[in-house]
């Protein structure tokens, strides 16, 4: 699957997270900050919580009656002369957007940040047939010139880099000379990318929200690069997931404002550009050609699911920036280009259970995810259900778990079995116990007494005493 | 008042002098306690570990041990919200998503129940020290039980309360998490034991017993001197 982006085991990625101190330092002071502003936006707004609740009617609104809002944006983009191509696959997304290419004979592409480009891995198609793909997002550029790093978080794609190490790319790569400061970093990019705006063929943009009584798409970024990427050249190609629609304008001022201050922590962003099909006779800029592509790559089957909720995302990544397991393993750890607690839910529906069994038990569902999210969506409750599926349709746990399972079903289900069982624990016990503690615990204890100490059983479980005293024995 | 004791398997078997707090202080408190000889786990480690089946037979079972009651109480946000889900994960069984929804609406966790039934905000307890509190997930979460721990603890004569630094992150326990995911546990509780340190308290209070094991037995294997109390034992002491 394209949005994989390693090999390794989920194992072994989670180890070299972990010990990636530079990484794991970046990310943790990039959460508090986000989090801190993500709440004063919040209480700025006033009534967050009826937003959230406006939010997620208006996502499940859409979703319930998707297909009737895909044919009315794509009614309006045709009239505005825009082209629309519907993807079931990401190589039929692919092969569409690189004849276009090949047919306008481009040879420079430039690009505003897009996840579902990502998702579909776009860029090594087109740089097969000779194309070179200039990334525009800072972030992005970032990745792209250390050798295509892969992105860790889905607005902050380089967020696990720090401004020294970002310095040592650009040194390196780009021939840079000056210091690690953020102002002289995003200048000298600028610098770089002015040139290729200018000299590009075709323009590639992701999309926030598609709105379907226009036929328009909205961009929503802080650099304004997307401006410049359907300014300048003469085709653009937008893509998106085929959930990423409103109804209309007054829907998409709604999300858009749960968006950036769910994401960023800000009112608006610096740009939300909507744009409409190619450009009309007499306008200055814009492009001559636009083409809508629109891609499934597997949200459909999801739809009518008990996981349908996950698509009423809207790619804020509040849940990535309030989990505490991200926190500590950072995005490449996840093995997706979705991380954290979105690409948890996602990734094993979009990419299947090998790649990704792991996903849904990293997570303490501590519920940070479900609180955070401005439309709602359940997160760790359908961490849960793949939980379930895994358990009960995939047979993919372990047979020992399976067992324990069992006894766990029958020992609490039944009030006899539970008090035996429990009685025996405090003698099996018995061997591993030291003053009333537990360090080397045997079976399943194993793992816990890796990292702590564990309390032993005690010699009177709480129900003998209650009893005792009950008869007047502690009186 | 009549409460009915639901103690949670961990205290019935590990921590019992929690169990026997809770009962001392509702006592004292004026109330009346049943303890269910057949109450047994409430199905979390089954449910979140996703054998929902398995799960689902603990969970009737405790639905008709508990049905009767008036007051339910139990000294855990995490186990009282599993209760509070019931309703939740039995939706299209109709019998017992009504049995289910009897239980969960007359539960409350021990904190909740002391401050919003009872309208006891001073429970006359003292302990002297400096103490923080480790707000569990759950429990403020999805219970929505966040004021009423803190209403108690300001009221202890002698505990000199400090916040504890980013006191919303989890403590890296999550039930299996903390055996199945044991590296990224020891991290996310590494984390949470360097905060504590940083505020040099004598206690460190938590008002659920997985986190507190987590967070304490993590603490003692590093050689903390800190001391880890349930909300219980601390507003029993005298």
């Amino acid at each position: 699957m394209a949005m994989k982006i390693s090999t390794e085991e989920f194992k072994e990625r989670v180890e070299k997270g972990i010990h990636n101190s530079f990484m794991r330092g970046a990310v943790a002071g990039a959460q508090d900050r986000l989090r801190t502003r993500r709440l004063e936006a919040a209480a700025e707004l006033g009534n967050w919580e009826e937003w959230r609740a406006l939010g997620e009617q208006i996502r499940q609104h859409t979703l319930q009656h998707l297909d009737y809002y895909l044919m009315q944006l794509s009614e309006n983009v045709a009239k505005r002369g825009g082209h629309v191509f519907f993807a079931q696959t990401a190589e039929e997304a692919n092969e569409y957007i690189r004849d276009v290419i090949v047919k306008k004979n481009a040879k420079k592409i430039v690009k505003s940040k897009s996840m579902v480009t990502e998702e579909i891995h776009m860029n090594a198609t087109l740089e097969a047939v000779g194309c070179e793909v200039i990334e525009t997002d800072l972030g992005e550029y970032i990745l792209q010139v250390d050798d295509h790093d892969p992105p860790s978080h889905i607005i902050a794609p380089a967020l696990h880099k720090n401004k020294e190490q970002i310095r040592d790319v650009f040194r390196e790569k780009l021939g840079y000379t000056k210091t690690e400061k953020p102002e002289e970093l995003a200048l000298h990019a600028r610098e770089m990318l002015r040139q290729e705006y200018l000299t590009a063929d075709v323009g590639i943009t992701g999309c926030n929200f598609a709105i379907a009584e226009s036929g328009s798409i909205t961009l929503v970024t802080n650099e304004g690069n997307a401006d410049l990427v359907t300014a300048l050249p003469k085709t653009q190609i937008t893509v998106m997931g085929m959930e990423r629609i409103v109804p209309t304008f007054e829907e998409m001022e709604v999300l858009v404002s749960l968006l950036t201050r769910s994401a960023v922590g800000q009112k608006l962003t610096s740009y939300i550009t909507v744009l409409t099909g190619p450009k009309d006779e007499g306008d200055v800029d814009g492009p001559e050609e636009f083409h809508l592509v629109i891609v499934d790559n597997g949200r459909s089957a999801i739809l009518g699911t008990e996981f349908q909720s996950i698509l009423q995302c809207i790619r804020c990544a509040a849940c990535v920036s309030v989990c505490p397991v991200y926190r500590h393993i950072g995005g490449h750890s996840y093995g997706s280009i979705y991380s954290g607690p979105i690409g948890a839910v996602l990734s094993p529906l979009l990419g299947g259970y090998d790649d990704y069994k792991e996903l849904p038990y990293a997570s303490t569902l501590c519920a940070a995810c479900t609180e955070a999210c401005p439309v709602k969506i359940p997160l760790h409750e359908l961490l849960l259900k793949h939980r379930q599926t895994i358990v009960e349709r995939e047979g993919k746990a372990p047979i020992s778990e399976k067992l324990a399972m069992k006894a766990f079903g029958l020992g609490a289900a039944s009030a006899s079995l539970y008090k035996l069982g429990s009685k025996l624990a405090s003698s099996a016990m018995n061997p591993f116990t030291v003053n009333e503690r537990i360090s080397k615990g045997p079976g399943p204890l194993k793992a816990w007494t890796e990292i702590r100490e564990f309390p032993a059983p005690g010699k009177e479980r709480f129900r003998d005493w209650f009893k005792n005293r009950e008869k007047g024995g502690d009186e | 008042m009549k409460v009915t004791l639901f103690v949670t398997c961990l205290v019935d078997l590990f921590h019992t002098n929690v169990g026997k707090a809770t009962v001392e202080l509702l006592e004292r408190l004026g109330c009346e306690i049943e303890f269910p000889e057949a109450q047994t786990c409430c199905g979390q480690p089954a449910y979140n570990s996703g054998y929902v089946k398995e799960a689902k037979e603990a969970m009737k079972h405790m639905i008709r041990t508990f049905e009767h009651a008036e007051y339910i109480v139990t000294p855990s946000g995490s186990c009282a919200t599993m209760f509070k889900e019931y309703p939740h994960i039995f939706k299209g069984d109709a019998e017992w998503e009504a049995r289910a929804k009897k239980v969960a609406d007359k539960t409350y966790e021990l904190t909740q129940f002391i401050v919003d039934v009872l309208k006891v905000e001073d429970v006359g307890a003292k302990l002297e020290g400096r103490a923080t509190y480790h707000t569990s997930c759950h429990m403020t979460r999805l219970l929505g039980v966040k004021d009423a721990p803190m209403k108690l603890l300001k009221n202890v004569k002698g505990l000199e309360f400090v916040p504890l630094p980013n006191a919303q992150n989890c403590c890296g326990f999550g039930g299996t998490f903390s055996v199945k995911m044991g590296p990224i546990s020891e991290q996310i509780v590494d984390e949470k034991i360097h905060h504590i340190e940083e505020i040099d308290v004598d206690y460190l209070i938590g008002a659920d017993c997985g986190c507190l094991m987590n967070i304490g037995g993590r603490m003692e294997r590093k050689g903390k001197p800190i001391k880890v109390m349930h909300i219980a034992e601390v507003l029993n002491s005298r």
